[in-house]
């Protein structure tokens, strides 16, 4: 083999730069084993995660492990799966069987699930390889990985900057190239914004679409796991391995798996109708982010697609209408953790009673932002309350959502910047949770009406050089329109730029 | 701790001279499903504690639950059985509240949507007589896990050392059935009560999803009580008095708890709304827990699961299937039976139907099948203190028995010996017929000796016969029947005594 000759550091450059796409054609021709590239991702992680800090838990050995049990398969000559030997980053939201899961709090450090979530399951099935777990805002809730319990993560485009939440992690990870693949999930953006401000794709696949069966829950009608990628392929690919009922999960979909794969080779615009919303900008929204969607848009005209201009005005309830959703779900998902049955427990000193190591727990456990939302939860949830917040919120979700179906009489799918900044500098929001909370804009009204939605980097912002997502929206269960259009897209840009993005990113 | 001090009561002649009693009843029923309501785990509670357990129903992190049909499908039923409306379209609610043997800190449960709702269940009291009791729902949820706590003087948590969790219970399918407030019973308050848990439980059962049997806790009892002045239509103040397990302690909290509340408002003072704890051994209820302002359970539809919506063929489907319902049936037997009502509530109160109409199906007829369970059998339940059904005897055995008897093979007497062989675990009423010499001796020539002995040997009561006083017979019977030890047709023994003194009876 070619690899045995070259240079260690010269091949594991070359192995980390490949696609998912690209190293499993690779392995399952010979080209490459699986446990070189796990190898040479692990390499890459023990050189830049110091700096990163995309992994919270490296597997070294099960990864190895699973590594092995594929070249073992490609030596008896087995069929391999499209994805087989390809490392991936898992964020730490899903359950793995003897592997810790933290959710990014403090409350369940140290503890060890006894049972794998089924989207693990299946990509152990279709033979990924899983290089370890990823950081995230506290049980998903923020859009900068700052309030992770562990300490932030670096946008690798520069490392003073958030690399979006809460799934920063994962899409840090692949921005580092530390890892080709990566599971995010969305609530209300957290796939979507880390993907758009680190240069990456990825994709909040239709509500139900992949099961949340060992997914730890923030909010159980919005949260949503999908593939995250550097390529628009290879996050179909992700995505139709993880994807599919599941009767372990009441609210997944019992319905054929869209063609995603099929339609990210045949990416195509032409002849689509293409939505732009109107509450999709002005006041908040960066200069160069909405120069390099305005682009976008140009460049879809270009490509064939019929542009069309929509007035969506309940979208502008979207946030307050989360805000009080989520947190009502969250205050009751959360509640579960009182220290009586696993993860962390304070003052079992025998001078506490069971209600008293419940209240320090959750004190000492629980970080700023995950009380603030059980609180916001606990009192919109409260009789008397109910109608006027809870109530109120759902009617809104219901409007958003018939506003959705109004618009997807009109066009095949919407555009829109997915977020309405670059990447802002670490502890700039911090403090004010109100401005954090403005990143999810545009990305929230898809989670409200369960849609499918991609992010995909659309250039750089001119005033900071920094990555720019476009969002692309499409109907429930159509998502593989996501990914034809999104692959169009992609290709008509790396044309454009004569490379893809993330080459333009600093070196590590 | 609460203190215990025994509360004032009124007599429950001057209690109901004056108020008239609301009840309100909730009644909580474990599903006999296979699994739980919401995982794959075992409901079997025969097991190590913990052992029925599964990341769902203890509530790890990530774990989602699933609706068991079975569960639902008994739900629908009970709801039809209790004349009920069923829901096109509901959702299951969290209530949330935090207890350490909750492992979610909310109970999935059914709140402003229940399955079934708006229905009635006619119940019979002891003289027959048949009160309607509205109901208000039937609604599906999962049951706690199981605190144990060790070290305190009272068993609650409060002053407790530490507690010991169980799981197994957690998830356990459970339908609550609350009656709408039952008003109009007047004095009868208390047997209402009584009543209405008793005919639920024979409806329950005899829908067969549930053993129903209150003494596991299978099928438990909150009985809410408050008192109106005679005449008025405002309600009082309730008490809810938790966890009665028996239908004598239904009618007894009720009871209790009217003259209770009659004594508080009749020396002017007033009721609490609180919840309290009944005293099996005293027949007294304590107070528990003040409910000073509406606890608030922060209720919201459960995102995890989809909504319920039973197809209405398929409703249709288990209306068409409902067995006959146990009032129904009972009036059907009187008829059948040709018993009276005062009859019918004897043999129901000795829980004999069931057992009788088994035996009746196994080809006994009605009145041996009545005779051998009210009497040879309800005297041996009575004797060991358990139910009749929980007799190592089968209604085919009873059958069996009855038959025997039917063709001459036993007589009562030496029936009564099978029955208590089958009771002592000899065997089938054959085998112990067998083991035990058991057989009327039918040999006309062996009986005919016997007799002839018995005449040779008594000349005295001879003597007396012949002189016209045929009752003396009976003493020559007595003395064959003891030559055959028993085994001899006591009627036949008779007639061959009389017909060889040449003497008629008259």
């Amino acid at each position: 083999m070619t690899t045995e000759t070259t240079d260690n550091t010269e091949n594991t450059v070359n192995i980390i730069k490949l696609t998912a796409a690209e190293i499993a054609a690779e392995i399952a021709a010979g080209e490459l084993t699986a446990v070189q590239v796990t190898e040479a991702h692990l390499a890459r992680i023990e050189a830049v995660d110091e700096k990163v800090h995309a992994f919270l838990h490296v597997d070294r050995e099960g990864a190895l492990a699973q590594a092995r049990a594929v070249d073992e398969k490609v030596e008896r000559g087995e069929k391999l799966g499209p994805l087989a030997g390809v490392p991936l980053a898992l964020k730490d939201i899903f359950t793995t069987e003897g592997v810790p899961t933290t959710v990014g709090s403090k409350i369940l450090e140290g503890w060890i699930p006894p049972y794998d979530a089924t989207l693990v399951k299946k990509l152990k099935a279709a033979d990924v390889v899983i290089l370890g777990k990823t950081n995230m805002d506290e049980f998903a809730m923020g859009s900068s990985t700052e309030n992770s319990a562990y300490g932030p993560t670096g946008n690798p485009w520069d490392l003073t900057r958030i690399p979006g939440g809460s799934g920063g992690g994962s899409s840090a990870s692949l921005a580092a190239y530390e890892a080709p693949l990566a599971i995010g999930t969305d609530t209300g953006g957290s796939i979507r914004q880390p993907a758009a401000v680190t240069g990456t794709v990825g994709v909040k696949p239709t509500y139900g679409g992949v099961s949340r069966f060992g997914m730890v829950a923030f909010s159980s009608s919005l949260d949503q796991g999908g593939p995250c990628a550097r390529t628009v392929l290879d996050a179909a690919l992700l995505h139709e391995a993880i994807a599919g009922h599941d009767p372990l999960d009441s609210t997944s979909i019992d319905a054929p798996v869209p063609p995603v794969v099929e339609a990210a080779r045949n990416g195509s615009v032409r002849g689509m109708r293409v939505g732009v919303v109107k509450q999709f900008r002005g006041e908040g929204y960066q200069a160069g982010v909405v120069q390099r969607f305005d682009e976008s848009v140009e460049l879809l005209k270009s490509l064939g697609a019929e542009v069309v201009e929509l007035d969506c005005p309940t979208f502008d309830l979207a946030l307050s209408a989360y805000y009080l959703i989520a947190p009502s779900e969250c205050s009751s998902n959360l509640a579960r953790f009182d220290a009586m049955r696993y993860g962390l427990r304070v003052g079992d000193d025998g001078t506490h009673s069971a209600e008293e190591v419940t209240a320090l727990t959750r004190e000492a456990g629980f970080g700023p932002e995950v009380k603030r939302r059980i609180m916001l939860g606990t009192y919109a949830l409260s009789s008397g309350y109910y109608d006027a917040y809870y109530g109120s919120a759902q009617k809104v979700r219901t409007l958003i959502t018939r506003e959705f179906e109004a618009a997807f009489e009109k066009v095949d799918v919407i555009v829109s910047p997915t977020t309405p900044t670059t990447a802002f500098p670490i502890g700039e929001r911090a403090d004010d949770p109100m401005a954090m909370y403005l990143a999810d804009l545009c990305t929230i009204p898809t989670n409200l009406a369960g849609n499918a939605a991609m992010s995909l980097p659309c250039g750089l912002a001119p005033e900071d050089g920094l990555p720019v997502g476009l969002q692309i929206i499409a109907p429930a269960m159509k998502d593989d329109r996501l990914y034809k259009v999104g692959a169009a897209v992609e290709a008509a840009f790396v044309e454009k730029w004569g490379h893809p993005l993330l080459e333009e990113a600093p070196s590590l | 701790m609460t203190a215990t001090t025994t509360p004032e009561l009124l007599s429950y002649e001057d209690a109901l001279a004056t108020y008239d009693p609301v009840m309100g009843l909730e009644v909580h029923v474990e599903l006999g499903t296979k699994t739980k309501m919401f995982c794959g785990c075992s409901t079997e509670l025969k097991q190590d504690a913990n052992s029925q357990t599964c990341p769902t129903c203890l509530g790890l992190p990530g774990a989602l639950p699933v609706v068991n049909e079975t569960g639902v499908e008994s739900a629908v039923k009970i709801g039809l059985a209790l004349n009920c409306s069923i829901a096109e379209w509901c959702r299951f609610a969290r209530k949330n509240y935090f207890y350490p043997d909750m492992p979610k800190n909310f109970q999935t449960s059914q709140y402003d949507e229940p399955i079934a709702f708006d229905g009635y269940l006619d119940v019979q009291l002891e003289d027959g007589e048949v009160f309607r009791v509205e109901i208000e729902r039937a609604h599906m949820e999962e049951d706690t896990g199981k605190s144990t706590h060790v070290g305190g003087a009272t068993g609650r948590i409060h002053g407790a050392q530490h507690s010991l969790l169980d799981y197994n219970r957690a998830g356990i399918p459970l339908i609550e059935i609350v009656t709408k407030p039952i008003v109009g019973a007047g004095e009868r308050a208390p047997e209402v009560a009584k009543a209405y848990v008793a005919e639920l439980r024979e409806v329950i059962r005899a829908l067969g999803v549930s053993e129903a049997r209150m003494e596991q806790g299978q099928m438990r009892c909150d009985v809410n009580l408050s008192l109106m002045p005679k005449g008025s239509e405002k309600f009082g103040t309730r008490s809810e008095t938790k966890n009665v397990n028996s239908l004598r302690s239904v009618e007894r909290a009720a009871r209790f708890e009217i003259q209770r509340h009659a004594a508080v408002l009749s020396s002017g003072g007033s009721i609490v709304q609180e919840t309290r704890h009944f005293h099996e051994d005293e027949g007294t209820t304590t107070s528990g827990r003040v409910k000073e302002e509406a606890e608030d359970y922060r209720y919201f539809p459960e995102p995890d699961l989809v909504p319920v919506a039973p197809p209405r063929e398929w409703v249709e489907q288990l209306r068409a299937g409902l067995p006959e319902l146990p009032l129904a049936q009972r009036n059907r037997l009187i008829a059948e039976w040709g018993i009276s009502a005062h009859d019918m509530q004897s043999i129901r109160n000795a829980g004999a139907i069931a057992p009788i109409v088994a035996t009746i199906e196994a080809g006994a007829d009605a009145a041996s099948a009545r005779k051998w369970w009210m009497g040879e059998l309800a005297r041996s339940a009575n004797e060991q203190g358990v139910d009749l059904a929980a007799l190592p005897i089968t209604p085919v055995q009873v059958a069996r028995v009855s038959e025997l008897v039917a063709k001459g093979d036993l007589n009562d007497k030496l029936a009564r010996q099978v029955i208590d062989g089958v009771l002592k675990g000899e065997g089938t009423p054959d085998e112990v017929v067998d083991k035990r010499g058991l057989k009327v001796v039918s040999d006309e020539g062996a009986l005919s000796a016997a007799v002839d002995e018995a005449i040779a040997g008594n000349a005295g009561i001879v003597a007396k016969i012949q002189s016209g006083k045929v009752a003396a017979a009976g003493a020559l019977v007595g003395a064959v029947m003891k030559a055959t030890r028993g085994q001899a047709d006591a009627a036949r023994v008779k007639e061959l005594i009389l017909e060889k003194l040449g003497v008629s009876e008259g």
